[in-house]
């Protein structure tokens, strides 16, 4: 199993080179440094030499991706595109055009964007597992067929509506919990519990409707009907069984995103003024901060491969036909 | 470990604040309730909190009540009027001749080579308390060679464990303007500086060369010592008194005075943070602040809260004891004579949501708020006279609306280079008249600003000098003056005009094509749609075609800079109440094309450039309002703008809130505000009892809903044993199911 994963881990490395590739170039489409540089000195009274000074203060003056001028090997280690990238593979994100560092930023913001997602995670796999057994459960009768209305339902209602509907309703006119805000430590709870609910429920439909079809088709085969020929109650049948050999899939889905828990939601946290990596990510996109973009991009590729190497090695765990080679 | 511990116990901590008397949805904790804070919310995340580098209003609002430039504006007075803040009287500009002699007050600004401003200190002015100030019992400084093992525990600046401070000198502010020049920081004015202040630009330069020398040598922080270099333009006399000298004669000068660029820095707290490893933490002057003035910065989670309290070192100042007739019946002047600042704390919550923040301040929980258009109607209403006043709903909850024209401008520019509408030609002069007939700014304001707006009749917003109001300040080449009130002129007169300037019923008279413009805007949403359609039609009642040529701002901003957009819209906030500050947007020599100036429209008259270069040295004066006149009137019969309006800002303030005057140049206010922190507590638990029914409800309907569930379960579970016809199997567990 080590080597699949030294070997994986190997293979995260062109991906990575990729994807900042394709960040670096997404994002120069759009905006030249002089853009970068105005956006940070501001409109008003700002000289050229200003902006000079700020690209060159940042190696932003230099070519994007090949220098004609240089000779060798400096053709592309003299460009932006290689000294923004480089650095990052050793961890060393920088700091932000504000000034700030990135490392510090993240390391602060990772904790508030955990806060929220994950409870929501873990509440969520419980509640969307238990109904989709339910449904399983009662198939084929009204149970089902509401509950698959509902889930519909649920799926076609933008998650920014259950935003500002659970503001409305649960902080604006019930008065329980405070619409948005943060609070250090032990005080973070009552502002953590809006959205954890809202985060459940918005994501009910579609997951709960996948995790029915997972449990209805594994409920179709054989083994399952053996154990009910054998007289098991249909509870047992469920939870043992059904349940179990439905992990494979549940764990695709469910493994591959803890490591992404880090990186925060990006409208929730604006919406309910969490301090998070989502909320730092939107922000570094409005002031067009690529030093911060390109950490955030390279850290949200690089925890989805840890998440996928984590399925992998989850596979084996719940399926002991399965082996890492 | 501890810190996932610390959110198991997150459902704890929520029944703990229910039963704490707290409000259930407040925000704040249960033991600031009643007390002497003021509750505000800022959206966007500042960026700089140097004076030498913030420049953002988001920015002023906090650095202004930190840091003390030597003048501020008068609270009360209008118009605008600078007074003493920590100088002990209003400096006086004298005159010299290039051979140094001194020269008189009304002397021609032809034969001033210089201008020197000598200012004067109150003495016994001390800094808030800060670590770079902090010393032992041998008098060394504390903190002022850390070693990265000091630094292991250090997280914020508040991990510093000792403070001092000193008294205010002179030197500090010499040691801020010649901060304006160092090379690693941007100073946003440098440039326009180096224009006036004698010897700043050369300066610059040996701070360049000192900080390039410096970058070679092995472990070297990134203290340069700007003391070690002289600058002619900013001295020391004494202690308190310290002297800047001008190039020729710049009267705006004394504004630039009252901003925080030209703050005191104590020379202590640049080699502090300037040590290496702190700025790894984002310890830095740019986030923490030291100054003078009444608050400190205590708490700086940029993404969170930021908290200002009380200096405890912050000099006698008292509240205004005179202002505006209408200030006294207002009752703004009943603290008159008392000690400032009035509130302890000042805590801004980040809310980078409008909908959150409208309803946390209809909850109580921010004592002011502005009024976006979602929830104009909700909160403002129209009087039979067209006064803007508070709804009933506002009205019940104790809100009060105040209102103040912005000294701003937001205008529809015509590129001057451009061979259509461009030029001073007579035809493409009377184009852009009749399409200035044709905009309705009238109903722009009306539909799309909520009435919060003026429309302009020129360059120069009102409140500041040069801006005539009534019957003499109309542009008389858009209004008549009818029945007591500018009345823009119809249509016909546009068409009328448009056919003079060669385009007869929108039609090129020499090609019969028809008259296509193009109007550069930035890429804007759904909600803006409506806005073009409404400018398109504009125009298309002289029978013009307006063609929107939407893209993002960084290439419209490119556009503008090349001269390649043909119809734009833009806006300028004063930076200081003097019509030059207005006038200068349509100088010759300020044209964004050649010279990257501030002029987008590429305006270069030389009549009226030349004005320019005669009134912008100008004392305030008769004579000076007659130049100003007549530039204006120029500027009206050229047309290079839309002149567009004057937005007005709406503030709304609950009733615990008061001594609110809008102030729109002044920014550090905080200290003239109180609050009754009894009237708020007792409010929000009025307005935020929490309604229970729904949390029954809804367990009922959880209970009603399992009670089925459950039998329905049980019945086919019993059902399912009894369909069984061959024994069953034991399964290991089963019995327990």
């Amino acid at each position: 199993m080590l080597n699949y994963i030294i070997r994986r881990m190997l293979y995260a490395i062109p991906i990575l080179i990729g994807v900042n590739l394709i960040t670096f170039t997404l994002f120069f489409v759009v905006n030249t440094p002089d853009d970068m540089a105005r956006m940070q000195l501001g409109i008003k009274r700002v000289t050229p030499e200003a902006i000079e000074k700020w690209k060159h203060e940042r190696g932003y003056d230099k070519p994007l991706i090949f220098s004609e001028a240089e000779q060798g090997a400096a053709k592309f280690t003299h460009t932006i595109f290689f000294e923004k990238s480089a650095a990052m593979f050793a961890f060393d994100f920088g700091q932000a055009d504000d000034g700030r560092d990135i490392a510090y930023e993240i390391k602060a913001r990772m904790l508030p964007s955990l806060a929220i997602a994950l409870p929501v995670f873990l509440l969520g796999l419980v509640v969307y597992i238990t109904f989709a057994l339910v449904m399983a459960f009662f198939r084929a009768t009204y149970v089902d067929f509401w509950g698959v209305v509902l889930c519909v339902a649920l799926m076609s209602i933008s998650s920014l509506f259950y935003i500002i509907g659970g503001q409305f309703l649960i902080s604006k006119l019930w008065h329980l919990v405070p619409i948005s805000g943060y609070g250090s430590g032990l005080d973070a709870g009552k502002f953590l519990v809006l959205p954890v609910i809202i985060g459940v429920i918005s994501g009910a439909g579609a997951s709960t409707r996948w995790y029915r079809t997972i449990f209805l088709e594994e409920m179709g085969k054989d083994y399952v009907r053996t154990a009910r020929a054998k007289g098991l109650p249909e509870s047992i049948v469920l939870f043992r069984h059904v349940l179990r050999n439905a992990m494979i899939p549940i764990l695709t889905g469910a493994v591959v995103v803890i490591p992404l828990l880090f990186l925060g939601s990006l409208i929730a946290e604006s919406f309910f003024g969490i301090p998070g990596l989502g909320s730092y990510t939107i922000d570094a996109i409005n002031s067009q901060d690529f030093a911060v973009v390109r950490a955030m991009v390279f850290l949200g590729s690089l925890l989805y491969i840890i998440g996928l190497i984590l399925t992998d090695i989850s596979y084996t765990l719940v399926d002991p036909r399965i082996r890492l080679e | 470990m501890k810190a996932t511990l610390k959110y198991l116990l997150a459902p704890l901590v929520v029944l703990l604040s229910a039963c704490s008397g707290n409000p259930w949805n407040s925000p704040y904790p249960a033991a600031d309730a009643g007390k002497n804070t003021l509750y505000s919310a800022f959206s966007e995340r500042p960026k700089h909190l140097d004076p030498v580098q913030s420049y953002s209003s988001n920015e002023i609002l906090l650095t202004a009540q930190i840091y003390e430039p030597p003048l501020q504006y008068h609270y009360l007075k209008r118009p605008y009027t600078l007074i003493p803040a920590t100088t002990a009287k209003m400096p006086v500009a004298q005159y010299f001749d290039k051979n140094g002699a001194n020269l008189p007050d009304g002397a021609d600004t032809a034969q001033i080579a210089y201008t020197i401003y000598e200012i004067s200190i109150k003495p016994g002015i001390r800094y808030q308390p800060h670590p770079a100030f902090a010393k032992n019992e041998q008098g060394q400084f504390l903190y002022h060679d850390l070693t990265t093992e000091d630094l292991t525990k250090v997280y914020k600046l508040a991990d510093f464990h000792h403070t001092g401070t000193r008294e205010l000198t002179a030197e500090d502010y010499v040691f801020e303007i010649k901060r304006l020049a160092h090379p690693r920081l941007h100073s946003p004015i440098l440039g326009l500086m180096s224009d006036y202040i004698v010897g700043l630009k050369e300066y610059s330069a040996t701070l360049k060369a000192a900080a390039e020398a410096q970058a070679g040598q092995e472990g070297s922080d990134a203290y340069l010592d700007l003391n070690s270099h002289f600058l002619e333009g900013a001295q020391v006399v004494d202690t308190h008194t310290y002297r800047i000298k001008i190039k020729g004669k710049y009267p705006q000068f004394m504004y630039w005075l009252a901003m925080p660029f030209f703050a005191p820095i104590p020379w202590e707290a640049e080699r502090f943070y300037t040590q290496q490893g702190l700025a790894k933490k984002n310890i830095t002057l740019d986030w923490y602040p030291v100054g003078t003035g009444p608050y400190m910065l205590t708490e700086n989670d940029p993404n969170r809260v930021m908290i200002l309290e009380r200096n405890p070192n912050f000099h006698g100042e008292t509240y205004p004891s005179e202002g505006m007739q209408r200030d006294e019946r207002a009752g703004l002047l009943a603290d008159a004579g008392k000690p400032l600042p009035f509130i302890d704390r000042v805590i801004f919550s980040r809310d980078k949501e409008s909908i959150p923040r409208w309803n946390k301040f209809l909850q109580g929980y921010y004592d002011a708020s502005g009024i976006g258009s979602d929830s104009f109607d909700q909160a403002v209403q129209l009087t039979g006279q067209g006064e803007a006043t508070v709804t009933e709903a506002m009205k019940a909850q104790g809100i009060r609306l105040e209102t103040e024209v912005a000294t701003s401008t937001y205008y529809m520019g015509f590129n001057m280079l451009d061979p259509v509408v461009g030029g001073l030609s007579q035809s493409a002069r009377k184009l852009r008249q009749a399409i200035s007939i044709a905009v309705d700014y009238e109903e722009y304001v009306s539909i799309f600003a909520n009435g919060r707006g003026i429309p302009a009749q020129g360059p120069i917003a009102p409140g500041i000098s040069g801006h005539r109001d009534g019957k003499e300040g109309i542009n008389p080449v858009v209004y008549d003056w009818l029945n007591e009130r500018p009345q823009r002129k119809p249509i016909a007169a546009a068409k009328a005009l448009l056919a003079e300037a060669g385009y007869p019923n929108g039609m090129d008279a020499k090609t019969g094509a028809p008259l296509v413009l193009y109007f550069d805007v930035t890429a804007r949403g759904a909600d803006d749609k409506s806005s073009l359609d409404w400018m398109r039609k504009q125009f298309q009642k002289i029978n013009i075609q307006l063609v929107v040529r939407s893209t993002d701002y960084n290439r419209f901003q490119d556009k503008i800079r090349k001269g390649n957009a043909q119809i734009f819209e833009w806006g300028w906030n004063a930076d200081y109440p003097d019509p030059e500050n207005f006038l200068i947007l349509l100088s010759g020599a300020e044209r964004k094309v050649d010279n990257d100036g501030q002029n987008a429209a590429n305006y270069n008259n030389p009549e009226y450039n030349r004005l320019f270069e005669q009134m912008k040295n100008m004392e305030d004066s008769p004579e000076r309002r007659q130049i100003i006149d007549h530039m204006v009137r120029i500027l009206r019969h050229d047309a290079p703008w839309l002149w567009g309006y004057h937005p007005k800002d709406y503030g709304l303030y609950h009733a615990w809130y008061g001594n609110v005057k809008p102030n729109k140049l002044s920014n550090n206010n905080i200290k003239y505000f109180r609050i009754d922190g009894n009237l708020r507590e007792q409010k929000r638990r009025e307005w935020n009892e929490p309604v229970l029914w729904p949390i029954v409800l809804g367990l009922m309907v959880l209970v009603a809903s399992l009670v089925p569930a459950v039998i329905a379960y049980r019945r086919r579970e019993r059902g399912m044993g009894t369909s069984h016809t061959l024994p069953a199997a034991q399964e290991p567990g089963a019995g327990n199911a």
